[in-house]
């Protein structure tokens, strides 16, 4: 494990450890059942484009590369962006076949277009609490073992920045911090995941809540801790073929691979948790 | 000779284009009249935090304007008159927060004056001061991205003017300041009042270079374009209350001055 | 002597080097035409312009530039008038006026009754409360010069006072400008491409052609002698270089032909000969004139009543006959003519 990852006391996120040396054998599997899957639909051609949440960005690139090498003659596209700008634009009438979305209000929006039915949700991210690489304030862990409450490692008076409530890392964060009793902490109320992270990197910030795939992002430049309060608020990422979708045999396949054993394997090497 | 159609005298090579311009600009704000709630307009505007952020935008937008007056007539000034060397290149980075997407202005002001930064590191150590996330912040931010426009609007009137005023000023006496206070401010303020609004308008538009380097959080850096945009992630409508509001002060703002101020800044040439 | 000035300057294709003295209460007159160099010597004497290393300016015992002295054009006691009067808009006509008081430390009070009784000596009474856009050109250009007054500078500069100005007003802001500067105790460059204003205004004129003086005496030398083409043909005069014979009475022009001359002329001459002059025939004269030439006719501008030709030929000429005259000879570009001037009309004098 090469990252700095000071504690990882929920159980739950003991996943992020082994992942990185297993990922090569099970890719060697799934990708063996994935083409068993698509074998019998030989239809995957022409363009699909996939609407995802911005923190899907690198696992869904991942996912699309192995997805283009099975079908060959197929191109995918990406739109990655918030989860409820996205969802704006498909009720907008944005040509998508897929939208992959950080929470699942914003796929109840698609839902209640009648744009969207049965999504599956394909993956859990809980919140994790980060801190500047160098740790300025010293935030550690409470002896004692166990996973802490966010109260035990907040103990310093320190600046915090979480998503605004209107996003769904936001929403989140204000679950964990109302759980916490912590409302009124933070100092400010980013647009998305992202910006809390750059200003915890840039050191602006002593903390930040933001989600665990994240954290597995930003390497070596955070150090993140798990704390109980995050159970109180596990964002499901919702996955769904959209009903207007102009290309739905390739939109199913791709839905299908995310949520093969292979997909759900990638998902988990880039820190996200199974549902 | 004959008029054009309609006894406009506008050639038609140029009306069409026009219109399509002045469609072009407008239709978008149709647009948002158009899905704007009417019925549920009170509510919405009465919602908590709503005059806050119209407040502090109306405040910054105004502080920064003020600060970049009393930095950026004295820059167009070197810009325009001085003969330093380099002049050319100063122009240049000038211009940078132009090009500069306002995100990474804001970023870069953290570089400088975040409590990591050149400059906020020091501030921060010898006197535990922190700009980042307080009101202070949103002027620096809104400054950084509007003065531009300021420093360009003066510089064209300084260069527009006729140096020959300060000529004769000097032979009249005038040191160069009492001929930059008495005849070519006076001159270029058409320019300058034009420059200020463009600052003022801009800095109130700010986005991205506010919500990085100040952050968001109601009452003290949550600006209008704030409030919009995450108004904008979970309800549509509240958001173009919201742009309709913003939309109207300023209009009114400018129309006002108009009136007030830029009319009679303008000064009749013989 | 109260200005006196040796101005070198090297700007772009300019070289200029020109000495000049201006005594307490004259008028000197820098003649020359557009490029000569006639503002940019102003500009130095009034501090505008940095002349170059080996200039001096120094107004009485005070050097304002030299051996690394170099004074501030708004240290300088002088005043300056532009050609298109250049009040400030912003200001009213009376606040123009005062603006040098002001500069100088007067009170606001005392700057506006100074600047009003100014407006009053210029003829604008009542006038001071305008926007200087609301001044007709001659009105402007006198608030000009009472701005310029105002202050009791020991300088003058004029700038081409009076070319912005409209034949009629010029003759009259002319006629004024000619009272003040009577009435003024200090020195007075005055710099102009017109040869009436310098010789109704100058006590002296110097003429500066690429940056040289050519020519400098009082007005009625420099109208009766003019020493170059320009200055000839400023003054109106037909100037005809050339060589006195040793016989006498004669001058060989460099150009060719001679001319019968009334005194004796011996060495380096000009002969200048003045278009009123010269008559004109159609066919050679017969009789006492001893310079008669052929010519053609290549202009003909009508001047009032006359027409003024000019000739070319062996001996060119300017010649003015009466607009009867010229229709009479039924003349047209191109015509060749006999031109003839008497030996006592040609004025000559050493080179």
């Amino acid at each position: 494990m090469n990252r700095r990852m000071a504690a990882l006391g929920a159980a739950a996120l003991l996943a992020l450890a082994g992942c990185t040396g297993s990922s090569a054998s099970s890719r060697d599997e799934a990708t063996g059942s994935s083409a068993a899957g698509t074998s019998g639909s030989e239809q995957i051609t022409g363009t699909l484009t996939v609407f995802a949440a911005a923190s899907l960005t690198d696992v869904f690139t991942e996912l699309g590369d192995q997805f283009m090498d099975d079908h060959p003659g197929l191109e995918v596209r990406f739109n990655f962006a918030g989860s409820s700008a996205l969802a704006t634009q498909i009720t907008q009438g944005a040509p998508a076949d897929v939208f992959a979305s950080a929470d699942e209000v914003q796929m109840a929006k698609a839902g209640d277009a009648g744009l969207a039915v049965d999504p599956a949700v394909f993956a859990e991210n809980p919140l994790m609490l980060v801190v500047p690489a160098d740790n300025p304030l010293g935030i550690q862990l409470p002896g004692g073992g166990g996973v802490p409450s966010l109260t035990e490692i907040l103990d310093h008076d320190a600046t915090m920045a979480v998503c605004a409530p209107q996003v769904p890392c936001g929403a989140a964060a204000a679950k964990v911090l109302d759980a916490a009793g912590l409302s009124a902490y933070p100092d400010t109320y980013e647009e998305d995941v992202r910006a809390v992270l750059t200003k915890v990197e840039l050191g602006e910030v002593d903390a930040g809540l933001v989600y665990v795939s994240d954290v597995h992002a930003a390497g070596d430049k955070v150090v993140a801790f798990g704390f109980s309060e995050s159970f109180q608020a596990i964002n499901r990422y919702p996955i769904s073929v959209l009903t207007a979708a102009p290309n739905p045999a390739a939109a199913q396949a791709f839905v299908d691979l995310v949520l093969s054993d292979d997909g759900q394997q990638t998902l988990r090497d880039a820190g996200f948790l199974e549902p | 000779m004959t008029r054009a159609r309609g006894g406009t005298g506008i050639p038609a090579p140029l009306l069409v284009p026009a219109a399509a311009g002045i469609a072009f600009l407008v239709l978008p704000v149709v647009g948002l009249l158009v899905r704007t709630p009417w019925s549920d307009l009170g509510p919405k505007l009465t919602a908590p935090g709503v005059g806050d952020a119209l407040r502090l935008s109306l405040l910054s937008a105004t502080l920064a304007t003020l600060l970049s007056l009393l930095m950026g007539v004295p820059l167009a000034w070197v810009l325009a008159r001085s003969r330093i060397r380099g002049r050319s290149i100063l122009r240049a980075l000038v211009t940078v927060p132009l090009v500069l997407p306002p995100v990474v202005g804001g970023v870069a002001l953290f570089l400088v004056l975040g409590r990591q930064g050149l400059i906020g590191r020091w501030l921060f150590e010898q006197f535990d001061v922190t700009i980042p996330f307080t009101t202070t912040a949103v002027v620096i931010a809104e400054t950084f991205v509007a003065m531009p426009f300021l420093v360009i609007s003066v510089e064209g009137a300084l260069r527009a003017a006729d140096a020959r005023f300060e000529d004769v000023a000097a032979t009249l006496g005038a040191g160069r300041w009492t001929t930059f206070r008495r005849v070519t401010l006076p001159l270029v303020s058409p320019g300058i009042a034009a420059g200020a609004v463009l600052c003022w308008a801009r800095a109130l538009g700010e986005f991205g270079a506010t919500i990085t380097f100040a952050g968001n959080f109601p009452g003290t850096t949550q600006t209008m374009p704030l409030a919009v945009y995450l108004a904008l992630q979970e309800d549509t409508e509240a958001a173009i209350v919201l742009s309709m509001v913003l939309l109207a002060v300023s209009l009114a703002t400018l129309l006002l001055l108009r009136d007030r101020w830029l009319g009679r800044a303008t000064v009749p040439v013989a | 002597m109260s200005l006196a000035a040796q101005v070198v300057l090297q700007r772009g294709s300019l070289s200029l080097d020109v000495e000049i003295e201006v005594a307490d209460g004259e008028v000197l007159a820098v003649l020359g035409p557009n490029g000569a160099g006639k503002s940019s010597l102003l500009r130095v004497l009034a501090g505008l312009l940095p002349p170059d290393g080996a200039s001096v300016v120094r107004e009485g015992a005070t050097i304002w530039d030299g051996d690394g002295t170099h004074v501030a054009a708004h240290r300088r006691a002088l005043g300056m008038v532009f050609q298109d009067h250049l009040l400030f808009p912003h200001l009213s006509v009376t606040e123009n006026v005062a603006f040098g008081l002001r500069t100088r430390g007067v009170g606001k009070a005392e700057a506006r009754s100074t600047a009003q009784g100014w407006l009053a000596r210029v003829g604008l009474e009542g006038l001071g409360g305008r926007r200087p856009a609301q001044l007709s050109g001659g009105q402007a250009q006198r608030a000009a010069l009472a701005r310029a007054l105002v202050g009791d500078p020991r300088v003058l500069l004029l700038d081409e006072p009076l070319s912005a100005l409209d034949a009629r007003t010029r003759l009259t802001v002319r006629a004024e400008l000619r009272r003040h500067l009577a009435e003024f105790a200090g020195s007075t460059v005055l710099v102009t491409h017109d040869p009436v204003d310098a010789m109704a205004l100058a006590d002296r004129v110097v003429v500066v052609e690429d940056g040289r003086v050519v020519q400098a005496g009082t007005p009625a030398e420099v109208n009766r002698r003019p020493r170059t083409d320009y200055v000839a043909r400023l003054v109106g005069l037909s100037l005809l270089p050339g060589t006195g014979t040793a016989a006498g009475r004669s001058v060989r022009l460099d150009s060719g032909g001679e001319v019968a001359v009334a005194e004796e002329a011996s060495g380096p001459v000009f002969a200048a000969v003045r278009p009123e002059s010269v008559a004109l025939y159609l066919a050679r004269p017969e009789g006492s004139p001893r310079n008669v030439w052929p010519a053609t006719l290549v202009g003909a501008t009508p001047h009032g009543a006359t027409v003024r030709c000019e000739l070319s030929g062996e001996v060119p000429l300017v010649a003015d006959v009466t607009a009867t005259a010229f229709a009479e000879l039924g003349l047209v570009p191109g015509s060749p003519v006999w031109a003839t001037v008497k030996a006592s009309e040609v004025a000559v004098y050493a080179r």
